[in-house]
């Protein structure tokens, strides 16, 4: 096709350009704007009919006079160029720099879409990685190829711990390390500042690549900017032999920005006035995630999703969860106790815990321990509503046996420094010492062989 | 509408659906599209112009490239060699596309499902003679599929005449003719081992039947107290996390079904790895073989295009009837429901059609019955009678069970397995919510326990259910007043309720032991927790405290009994089910030798 500059731009609305009297135009071509002061905007064509078609502009619509808008198609898909020198780096959504660095010059140019992985093709992730955090190793393990979600809210110190698992995440007997892949949407300045400063002293940093959208960039770019994100990532895991972590923060500005951009092209909403499609959309990021065959490489993923009023049942959450194996829920509760990292236990989970565990990657007990943790936790929280109308006092002497075990729980066991990185072994032992407040009789998720080892108790 | 192929040309794509100018195009036929080769179908009509769906994503795809109408409807291929493959949602192997496009999977690529050069050692029908009279569903031989699927090849629908020659026994690939037929008109037609059928339209069948026998799981909380029959439909609502996928994995794994399918739909692609990595090394606890060699897995993953999502659900089907009208008991899980419902919704939104409720389209409840209508026992027309089951998980938003797809689902089905994110919260799994959860079927199993298991079945399964009610009200009153207010009756009730918790209900998938409970120890268990209960609330009518129940070792081996001893360990449980009378006669006489000193 000739490369042709259009000024037939007769809509602009919303991140929605409208372009009539168009040739041929490929659907998910990369589009070039020019705008009436000279500056450049990068689009993608979201839908293409005989001779008009429908361009989301990446830097937004705002300002746009149609009469001085000059659009070229350019006859590729939107792409980003690879090479080892993105580690360390920073980028935007569109995979420009940042940085005030030169761009990456590379012949490797791969389409930030990406396309879906044969299932047939995967391995079952089953890789134990210890992030030193209890809550997670003991009780909701994370390995290899999962993708693993921080449900927050605002205020509470997602970024922190997103943080810390950054820098602690490791196999227990390997010392590759990971690469991490940072992917910030709408965040504020402060935010991002806070992981360049925390990879920077961490020593980390040339092992980090960091694609950001400030709270103040184009919301229309957060929505390239996980899938630019992820094709830099899937490129270090595949071709490079690399393991990556993915973090992702915030998904909920960019469930936003889609459901602006929904809003402006009339999509038919579900809830929330979310798009119906949002869990589709959600799951091609999402799903990027994982182990292949024959790779040495694999793709890790922490997005952090804060929900909005803290409910777990909003869209955003819950579709993430949904697709995800598992999610790792921060309580405002706990956090306000002072407890960090205010994992709340109950409503976390880790699917793929199962295989990564036990016997032969951790520890035998592993399994049946923190199913007795849970179980004892669960009665525990029972006792502390019961408490909570009644009162202590009333209850019996197995009941407030529940209400120290939680209170010792919630302070030892979930709590922990922010530098401070438990080993399993340590996670378990203090599993044990927990659960040993109660008589051998009510440990009945545990074995007998288990409890010879390790149980602390007196009787 | 197998004529010749008609060309036309693209005028517009928007997403998934792409509008071509395609004269004389018919609703529901498969369409090429592009350059690319990408498939899509015919959703709807309008002068000279179709809208079609495509199963690929359309980049790159552009106004003016061809568009092929191939002149057949959506179909999919019915012959050996479909047992313990995975395929994607129309149909294609993914395995062998993996051999031909890596690790990704390549748009336009077109590989038959039923591989052409594999040979099979067939065996022709002995009782079958020439000039014999054959109809849609005779039997002209069989295959050994695998080593437990005996692959009956069978008569197409709407073939019949007198039967010319079968083939001798013999390898034979797929498309060797294995049979000749003259029909009333004279003509003659060739018969191989594989069928084609479009998948929108129920296969046939002579008649339909009542579901007799249950579909044992393995799984207590659904087969004593919310069983399942063969050729019933369930589903299985829950939040995320609840564990909708491993109750459906548990049916795939443990049930006494011949077949069974596996739909993943709109789910996520680790799950589909979990069973084709698993299922290969599991022993059926029936025929003693791999389970990988009677199943059969369809995968759509949640990033997988969306229309092709919505296929994904009648590929699975038609495949399961295919199998019932070999005279098997298939099993179908479709995980999820409510992804193939969303999928529906999409088309429909870009189609502009109105949504009537959440973006759902009016025709939302009529689709989803007439996708479980296809479930159900039948007397096939060739094979005896056959039954396919049918179990959706369905996905509900914010788990909020009144939404549109888990009401009117809950409107069809015959059992509701609605899963509690407060017991799964709790760990308490399978998280199968005993109140709110139901099964039209349990009279009709009732006499199948009775009869194979043990006449008081349905008086235990009641036990159990009134002392968890029991339990409800106690909770209650506690909350309100405390727990001092109880009796030791009533305490004792709580803790039988407990025993039915932990001893019976909650079953671990994860634990090697437990993962599978045989009808006979389920009933064993069940009666032990309820014996227990029985004999310890009539001791506390003596005066026995209830503390001193409470601390009887047999009350932490009863919890953890399910753990203990296996299904081929039933001595075992007899035996501790005597240690439990001996000790609570010993605490009786205890009590009365105490009682009559004081
Ligand atoms: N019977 C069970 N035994 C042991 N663990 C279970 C059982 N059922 C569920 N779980 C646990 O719950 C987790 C979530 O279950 P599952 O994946 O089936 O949820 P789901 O309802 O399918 O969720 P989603 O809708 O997100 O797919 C499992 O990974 C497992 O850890
Ligand atoms: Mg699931």
């Amino acid at each position: 096709m000739s490369i042709k500059d259009y000024r037939t731009a007769i809509e602009a609305r919303g991140g929605l350009l409208i372009v009539k009297d168009t040739a041929s135009v490929a659907f998910g071509d990369r589009v070039h704007i020019r705008d009436h002061a000279g500056h450049s905007r990068n689009g993608q064509v979201i839908r293409s009919a005989d001779n008009e078609v429908l361009i989301l502009v990446f830097e937004g619509t705002d300002d746009l006079d149609l009469e001085n808008t000059w659009v070229r198609f350019l006859d590729e898909p939107v792409e980003i160029a690879l090479s080892p020198e993105i580690l360390g780096r920073e980028f935007n959504g569109l995979g420009e720099p940042r940085d005030g660095r030169p761009p990456v010059l590379s012949s490797i140019r791969r389409p930030v879409g990406g396309s879906a992985i044969n299932p047939a093709a995967r391995t079952y992730p089953r890789e134990f990685i210890q992030t030193g955090i209890s809550t997670i190793d003991g009780l909701n393990s994370l390995v290899r190829g999962q993708k693993l979600p921080i449900f927050s809210g605002s205020g509470l110190p997602h970024n922190r711990l997103a943080a810390q698992i950054g820098r602690q995440a490791k196999l227990v007997d390997e010392d590759t390390s990971f690469s991490v892949v940072f992917a910030a949407m709408g965040v504020s300045y402060a935010d991002a500042k806070f992981f360049r400063d925390e990879f920077a002293t961490s020593g980390v940093l040339r092992n980090v690549v960091m694609f950001i959208n400030l709270a103040d960039d184009p919301p229309v770019e957060r929505l390239t900017l996980p899938r630019t994100a992820l094709t830099a990532a899937e490129y270090l895991a595949y071709d490079l032999d690399r393991h990556v972590l993915v973090i992702l923060t915030d998904m909920t500005n960019y469930a936003e920005a889609l459901r602006e951009v929904a809003t402006a092209k009339g999509d038919v909403p579900a809830r929330k006035g979310y798009p119906g499609y949002l869990y589709s959309d959600l799951a091609e990021i999402y799903e990027r995630c994982g182990r292949i065959h024959e790779r040495h490489g694999s793709i890790t993923m922490m997005p952090v999703v804060s929900m909005p009023s803290d409910d777990i049942t909003h869209p955003i959450p819950d579709l993430t969860g949904y697709i995800t194996e598992g999610q790792i829920v921060l309580s405002r509760e706990l956090h306000n106790q002072g407890i960090y990292p205010p994992v709340h236990i109950s409503p976390s989970l880790s699917r793929l815990m199962k295989d990564g565990i036990g016997k032969d990657d951790t520890r035998e007990d592993h399994p049946r321990v923190a199913a007795q943790i849970y179980a004892l936790y669960a009665r525990a929280q029972e006792t502390r509503n019961l408490a909570s109308i009644i009162g202590a006092d009333e209850l019996s002497e197995r009941d407030r046996r529940y209400l120290s075990f939680a209170d010792a729980f919630d302070e030892r066991f979930v709590g922990q420094g922010e530098a401070e990185d438990r080993s399993i072994e340590a996670t378990l032992n203090l599993a044990w010492e927990l659960i040993s407040m109660f008589p051998r009789d009510m440990l009945t998720r545990v074995k007998e062989t288990d409890l010879a080892k390790f149980y602390q108790g007196s009787d | 509408m197998s004529e010749a192929k008609r060309i036309g040309v693209i005028r517009d794509i928007n997403g998934p659906i792409v509008t071509v100018e395609l004269p004389g195009v018919r609703s529901g036929e498969q369409v090429k599209i592009g350059e690319l080769g990408l498939f899509g179908e015919v959703i709807s009509l309008r002068g000279r112009e179709a809208v079609v769906q495509t199963y690929e994503s359309t980049e790159g795809v552009r106004p003016g490239e061809p568009a092929v109408g191939l002149g057949w409807p959506l179909s999919v291929e019915l012959g050996p060699g479909l047992m313990g493959g995975i395929f994607d949602g129309v149909q294609r192997p993914l395995e062998k596309i993996a051999l031909q496009s890596g690790d990704y999977i390549r748009r336009g690529i077109a590989v038959p499902a039923l591989e052409r050069a594999r040979e099979w050692e067939f065996e022709p029908n002995r009782e079958l003679t020439p000039g014999n009279r054959i109809g849609p569903g005779t039997v002209l031989g069989t295959v050994q599929e695998t080593p437990t699927v005996l692959h009956r090849i069978m008569v197409p629908p709407g073939v019949e005449g007198d039967l010319l020659e079968v083939a001798p026994a013999g390898a034979y690939d797929i498309e060797s003719t294995i049979a000749r037929v003259r029909d009333p008109r004279g003509l003659s037609h060739r018969l191989s081992m594989y069928q084609r059928w479009p998948v929108r339209k129920p296969r046939p069948y002579l008649r339909r039947d009542d579901g007799i026998s249950p579909l044992i799981t393995g799984q207590r909380v659904i087969d004593t107290f919310f069983p399942q029959l063969k050729g019933g439909k369930g589903a299985v609502p829950g939040p995320f996390g609840a564990g909708k996928t491993v109750v459906q994995q548990q049916i795939a794994r443990w049930s006494n079904a011949d077949i069974v399918i596996y739909v993943g739909c709109g789910e996520r692609g680790n799950e589909l790895v979990d069973v084709l990595e698993s299922f290969p090394e599991l022993d059926d606890p029936y025929s003693g073989r791999k389970l990988m060699e009677r199943t059969l897995l369809v995968a759509n993953t949640s990033n997988m295009p969306v229309v092709a999502r919505e296929a994904s659900v009648y590929v699975g089907i038609t495949m399961a009837e295919y199998y019932r009208d070999m005279g098997y008991d298939v099993v179908m899980l479709a995980d999820s429901t409510s992804r193939w419902a969303e999928a529906l919704r999409e088309v429909s939104g870009r189609l502009g059609q109105m949504p009537v409720e959440e973006g759902y389209p009016a025709y939302l409840a009529s689709r989803l019955a007439a996708v479980y209508e296809r479930a159900g026992r039948v007397e096939t027309y060739g094979a005896g009678s056959g039954s396919v089951t049918l179990i959706g998980a369905v996905s509900p938003p914010g788990g909020d069970f009144s939404e549109p797809v888990t009401s009117h689902t809950k409107d069809i089905i015959e059992t509701f397995w609605a899963l509690s994110k407060e017991l799964a919260d709790a760990r308490h799994y399978p998280s199968i919510d005993w109140v709110t959860s139901f099964s039209k079927h349990v009279h009709t199993a009732a006499q199948w326990w009775h009869q194979e298991i043990d006449p008081d079945w349905e008086k235990r399964r009641t036990a159990a259910l009134a002392l968890l009610a029991r339990d409800a009200e106690l909770s209650r009153i506690v909350n309100l007043v405390g727990p001092e207010a109880l009796s030791d009756a009533q305490r004792w009730e709580l803790e039988g309720a407990s025993l039915v918790k932990e001893g019976v209900l909650q079953q671990s998938a994860l634990d090697e032991i437990d993962t599978f409970c045989s009808p006979h120890k389920q009933f064993a268990l069940l009666d032990l927790a309820i014996t227990i209960y029985k004999r310890g609330a009539a001791l506390i009518k003596l005066g026995v405290p209830v503390s001193e129940l409470q601390h009887l070792p047999l009350m932490a081996k009863m919890r953890r009994l399910k753990s203990l001893y296996a299904s081929d360990q039933l001595d075992q449980i007899v035996a501790f089910h005597g240690e439990v009378e001996q000790t609570m006669e010993s605490v009786r006489l205890e009590y009365a030798k105490h009682g009559e000193a004081v």
